[in-house]
């Protein structure tokens, strides 16, 4: 055997030589030609569609993807066309994004953050992706937004429900269409003070993150300016599956109310547990007690059965409203796969057109053009009314639809009934309120 | 070299050349092609294979040494993530500071969490350890320190990012309009340069090469510790603790230091993870990303000095090529066949990749678990073994063959 | 008072199923001395022989109604199931309706011959591996099981109701004279708590009082000596598996009805029964049964809003402050033997 021994002087030396020797190069300089991150220089233009394929989220990131293969197609001049010939502006014309054919590449966020960015870097760094859309919960929309903002290319954000998404956490090339906790809360309230009554007394169980204190805040607020009051907010940890040790004290306290301020699996497995326990049979002060689930999910509402029925809760959309833009998606989408489209698949199908129509009417993939394109936009004709992308904190401001489980559905899909289309100017807010700071667009260069 | 014996100089040089030609080795296919769907040569995937890599060299350290399995050490990532970030938020963007950090503070945790938890050994070893960084992920999840505080320790679901607004005194102020981003004095993470050879393009990180700067330093200590008397002293906790009791030595500071080394090189994986990709979120302490890494050590060869390197390459490639693998990239594959053939072939080998990609990784596990018990490392020697065989057919292998009895 | 009656009861409830799953683990780890990783699955599995077996009867042929119309505005199709046509409307409805319980006995062949077949393919190899071992290819059958799972069924939840007869809750509060609609539990989490402890006294008195259990119980106290008492341990092996894979699923098809049924139950309680079966400590059936029920009511109490007010958080944290804090009191949790799984 033999050893070779150096001096730990020697080694430290040539250690600094070769330290120095890795930084210096200057083949390691940011690449200047072109103009902007990943500038398509073909014919095609690529596009990434992340979501949840895997995790509890992998059915509503399935529908999503439904949705952007459709949005694909009808950009490209394939299938009937759907909301384009809907839509307010005309920009598009079926020959893909300013000439461009529109190819995409999908990932899988597994509804973790880190999964998520690993994924839009992949797209970003491997497949050259101009824009990366996709996710089905705030976590990875605000982790995916920060990543596209550094990268420079734009984040058009998925379903993501928590007012930081374009609260405390926005960037300047992320944009939503989905609408958020503040906008349930604005909506529901007077529906709820309509047919409840105003001297009601709530208990609210709550997630225990993000998402969910910034939902029990917004409907607290909302609610106790009706006058109801609030007698307990209780927080659940996000990896509970049994809820009944939280829910069995609410008939104790005296609320007649139940909260539930929950998406997703725990949602289903708390309204499920809250109408095992028979609250909605029980009378308490003179009121029959109800139930309210402030963002309700169609595809999640199936996991819970006929327990929906007759619940209160806010969507950003569903397929049974009857304007010609929901007519339109809902005929290509239903002749495509069979079935109607979620709240999740419209919301990307709308964000992937109006990201190809901002591309067009700017004249450029370049994200601050497009940027400029979206930011105080207003259009009509994709489903929800006249509807604004405001410039100030790139969130879009519509018509907040709130909705009623059916007593009688007709099929597994008519889950959810139309209460009232909240207007746009009843969950208005100033763009301040929630803080952050939206800087200017960074196209990567 | 180095204070190494012939073979492991040899081991080390490998890994290193390995690490530097990575660009080009890991994008074998041109650009274009149907195959270049499996070019793992992106910034971010190389990235993870080095960084990744630290973490398992680091668990080695302790599981496949002194056979002590923690299922926990994530929690160490975890921190060592924050504690970077927070480096970055307050004081500067350069990475050198916040990897540092990382690697204190983790040692620190690792070391209360050692010491309580080395009271006992087994499972019920690794069931406080998991206890620990199931406690730790929750309270990062609900970020209730921060709640409590009436601050933001670590930011919850939707974890930390550097801000603009962000105070970071070292630094000159930004410049209007830009974002912060990390950087060895001046040196950007994120800054590449690409290679167009013919069909081919490869790329060269900045980031990239400082992870596996790193990944070496880790793997030369690595090798130190392996063959020092220190590595003995474990190894013999492995083989007979009650005997090492017996002896009258106690070995319990033995283990805990290989602990603390253990968390130790997870806070530099936290750090860098951070350090290449500036947020962190608390899912990386969950149970199945310290189960991630007992996985990478198994899969490559728990104790040996590759094998954990190799496991983790493994199964980060795995997770972020094949779940890519999509419907109509598989259509384009097998475009070529008639079309009830190719419907057929479609349908099987969708069930292995795309959405279902995690159906594969448990397959693979499974298969290598069955049928080579050691490993990758072991993989490895049977066919350089049955190479080197077929080079001498006249080679006598009693074993191989065993004579019927007659 | 009344809210501490009331978190007993969610207690026992919650405990019921941690200590089915915790009680199969421990007999396969006690008898066969493997660490089953998959165990998680099999729960998972049992729940979805109750969703199979919902299929099953809800098969349907279909029959177009012309006079309503589906979403896209063609005429709406009608699943009319087999059940109804072969048994009548109303007695094929009920049919349908007392699935789960139905599926008690779908599940029992089903959990054994997939316990079986787990044993003879792939455990039996593994008696004489490394524990790490044992984890790493139990945790990769587990995904591969729950993947499949996933790709016939999705990824959400689907509704197995309980029959409608144990729909609603029971007043216990009136019972012991506090006000009506104080305590009062659901039917069907009282049928799954009596349905716990009856599969807990059979296996227990199965293990006591009949030879076979007799020979197990020897076997997993001293396994070496019953080999060479020439008694083939290797047949008894498989029995056992198969029977703690079936403890397992009826756990998972009873489960059904209190949360949705979805492809990573399994992976949820995973976890959490191997932190109730070390708490228990290594190897001891009374002791998987004591720690499921101690945590199960810890884990109740720590929810009340109370405790959390007192001490926040801690319903977050419950479970692993309580398993450190025994396992640093007691060494080998609470009924643990000495030597088993230490090394």
């Amino acid at each position: 055997m033999t050893k070779t021994n150096m001096s730990r002087r020697g080694v430290l030396k040539s250690g600094a030589v070769a330290g120095a020797g890795l930084a210096v190069p200057t083949i390691f300089t940011a690449q200047s030609a072109a103009a902007y991150t990943n500038e398509p220089t073909g014919s095609t233009v690529t596009l990434g569609f992340n979501v949840p394929q895997s995790g509890p989220y992998a059915d509503e990131g399935a529908d999503e993807l439904r949705a952007y293969e459709l949005a694909v197609e009808h950009i490209n001049g394939g299938g009937d066309g759907g909301m384009l010939s809907t839509f307010s502006s005309k920009a598009l014309d079926g020959t893909g994004i300013l000439g461009k054919k529109v190819e995409y590449v999908t990932g899988d966020t597994q509804t973790k953050s880190d999964a998520a960015r690993a994924s839009a870097k992949s797209m970003i760094e491997k497949d050259g992706a101009v824009m990366i859309t996709g996710g089905s919960s705030s976590g990875v929309a605000v982790a995916v937004q920060a990543l596209c903002q550094e990268a420079g290319v734009i984040f058009m954000a998925g379903l993501t429900h928590s007012n930081d998404t374009t609260g405390k956490d926005k960037r300047a090339n992320g944009f939503r269409h989905f609408f958020n906790s503040y906008m349930s809360g604005a909506a529901l309230a007077p529906i709820l003070a309509n047919n409840y009554g105003k001297d009601r007394k709530a208990y609210h169980l709550t997630a225990d993150y993000n998402w969910g204190y910034t939902t029990e805040e917004a409907v607290r607020t909302s609610t106790e300016a009706m006058g109801w009051e609030t007698v307990a907010a209780v927080k659940t940890p996000l990896t509970q599956t049994d809820f009944s040790s939280y829910i069995a004290p609410v008939l104790q306290s005296g609320a007649d109310v139940l909260v539930l301020n929950h998406y997703g699996g725990n949602m289903v497995n708390s309204l499920t547990n809250a109408v095992q326990f028979g609250l909605r049979e029980k009378q308490v002060n003179g009121h029959n007690f109800e139930i309210i689930v402030p963002l309700f999910s169609r595809l999640m509402a199936r996991g819970a059965g006929a327990n929906i029925k007759g619940i209160f809760g806010s969507a950003n959309w569903h397929w049974s409203l009857q304007d010609e833009g929901s007519q339109a998606f809902v005929r290509s989408f239903g002749t495509k796969y069979g079935f109607p489209p979620s709240q999740a698949a419209h919301t990307c199908y709308v964000q992937t057109l109006l990201y190809a129509d901002a591309c067009q009417r700017a004249g450029t993939f370049n994200p601050c053009g497009v940027s400029a394109a979206l930011e105080d936009f207003e259009f009509d004709g994709l489903g929800n009314g006249k509807t604004l992308y405001r410039g100030s904190d790139h969130q879009c401001f519509k018509d907040v639809l709130v909705v009623k489980g059916k007593e009688n559905p007709t099929s597994e899909f008519d889950l959810l009934e139309i209460v009232e289309i909240t207007p746009r100017g009843q969950v208005e807010y100033d763009a301040s309120i929630f803080g952050g700071n939206l800087g200017a667009c960074n196209g990567g260069a | 070299m180095f204070g190494l014996n012939k073979q492991d100089t040899t081991l080390l040089i490998i890994v290193a050349i390995l690490a530097l030609f990575a660009p080009f080795i890991l994008n074998p296919f041109p650009e274009g092609s149907a195959l270049a769907q499996f070019n793992a040569g992106y910034p971010d995937l190389m990235q993870r294979f080095v960084i990744f890599g630290i973490f398992a060299i680091g668990f080695n350290i302790l599981f496949g040494l002194t056979g002590y399995l923690s299922f926990g050490h994530a929690a160490f990532l975890g921190v060592g993530s924050y504690a970077a970030i927070w480096m970055m938020k307050l004081l500067t963007m350069n990475v050198i500071p916040a990897i540092i950090i990382s690697v204190i503070v983790a040692g620190l945790i690792s070391f209360l969490v050692g010491w309580i938890s080395l009271r006992r050994s087994g499972i019920y070893f690794s069931i406080l350890t998991l206890a620990f960084a199931m406690m730790m992920y929750q309270l990062a999840y609900s970020d209730l320190f921060g709640q409590l505080f009436g601050g933001v320790l670590t930011g919850g679901e939707t974890g930390l990012q550097p801000k603009v607004s962000d105070p970071r005194i070292l630094d000159a102020a930004l410049a209007e309009g830009a974002t912060p981003k990390a950087h060895l004095f001046g040196l950007e993470m994120g800054a590449s340069h690409k290679m167009n050879v013919g069909a081919w393009s490869f790329t060269f990180n900045a980031g990239y090469y400082i992870a596996a700067f790193a990944m070496l330093a880790a793997f030369y200590m690595s090798i130190r510790i392996f063959r020092s008397p220190f590595g003995m002293m474990l190894r013999s906790v492995k083989s007979n603790q009650h005997r090492l009791n017996y002896t009258g030595l106690n070995p319990k500071p033995y283990t805990l230091a290989a602990f603390v080394i253990s968390g130790m090189y997870a806070g530099l994986a936290g750090g860098l993870l951070v350090a290449m990709d500036t947020q962190v979120g608390a899912e990386r302490m969950f149970w199945t990303a310290s189960g991630e890494v007992v996985i990478m050590t198994i899969l490559g060869g728990a104790g040996t000095l590759i094998g954990p390197v190799l496991g983790s390459g493994l199964l980060k490639y795995m997770e972020n090529i094949l779940s890519k693998i999509n419907k109509s990239v598989l259509e384009s594959w097998f475009s070529f066949m008639p079309d009830g053939m190719s419907d057929f072939f479609i349908a099987i080998t969708n069930l292995f990749v795309g959405k279902q990609w995690h159906i594969t990784t448990g397959v693979i596990f499974m298969l290598v678990i069955i049928f080579v018990p050691g490993g990758l490392v072991e993989l490895g020697k049977r066919i350089g073994a049955r190479l080197s065989r077929k080079k001498e057919p006249n080679n006598t292998d009693g074993s191989a063959k065993p004579e019927p009895a007659e | 008072m009344d809210a501490i009656i009331l978190q007993i009861l969610n207690g026992l409830d919650k405990g019921s199923a941690y200590a089915l799953i915790a009680l199969g683990l421990t007999l396969i780890f006690g008898t066969l001395g493997v660490v089953n990783f998959a165990h998680g699955a099999l729960f998972m599995i049992g729940a979805f022989c109750a969703v199979t077996l919902n299929k099953i009867l809800t098969l349907s042929h279909t029959v177009i109604d012309p006079t309503k119309t589906d979403f896209l505005g063609n005429p709406a199709k009608i699943q009319v199931p087999y059940v109804y046509d072969i048994f009548g409307e109303s007695a094929g409805a009920s049919i349908i309706d007392w699935s789960v319980p139905l599926a008690i006995f779908f599940a029992i062949p089903v959990m054994i011959i997939i316990g079986f077949i787990m044993e003879r393919g792939l455990i039996k190899h593994f008696y004489k591996r490394p524990h790490a071992d044992q984890i790493l290819v139990t945790f990769g059958l587990a995904i591969v099981l729950q993947e499949i799972i996933k790709y016939y069924y999705g990824a959400n939840p689907i509704p197995t109701p309980a029959p409608a007869a144990f729909k609603g809750s029971f007043d216990f509060g009136a019972m012991l004279g506090f006000d009506p609609n104080i305590i009062i539990y659901p039917y069907w989490r009282l049928v799954y708590f009596c349905f716990a402890a009856l599969i807990i006294g059979a296996v227990f008195a199965f293990l006591q009082f009949t030879t076979f259990g007799m020979v197990v119980r020897a076997g997993m106290a001293d396994r070496e000596t019953v080999g060479l008492l020439g008694i083939d341990i290797d047949k008894r092996f498989t029995i056992m598996f198969g029977l703690a894979a079936a403890v397992a699923g009826l756990a998972g098809v009873m489960y059904g009805p209190i949360n949705a049924p979805n492809y990573h139950m399994g992976m949820d309680f995973l976890v959490l029964s191997f932190v109730v079966v070390v708490v228990g400590g290594m190897g001891s059936l009374p002791g998987a049964v004591a720690a499921g029920f101690l945590l199960g009511i810890l884990e109740s109490f720590a929810s009340m809003r109370e405790v959390i007010a007192f001490i926040p958080g801690i319903n977050q944290v419950i479970i692993y402050l309580v398993a450190i804090i025994i396992l640093l009191t007691r060494p080998r949790g609470l009924m643990g033997r000495k030597g088993v799984m230490e090394d």
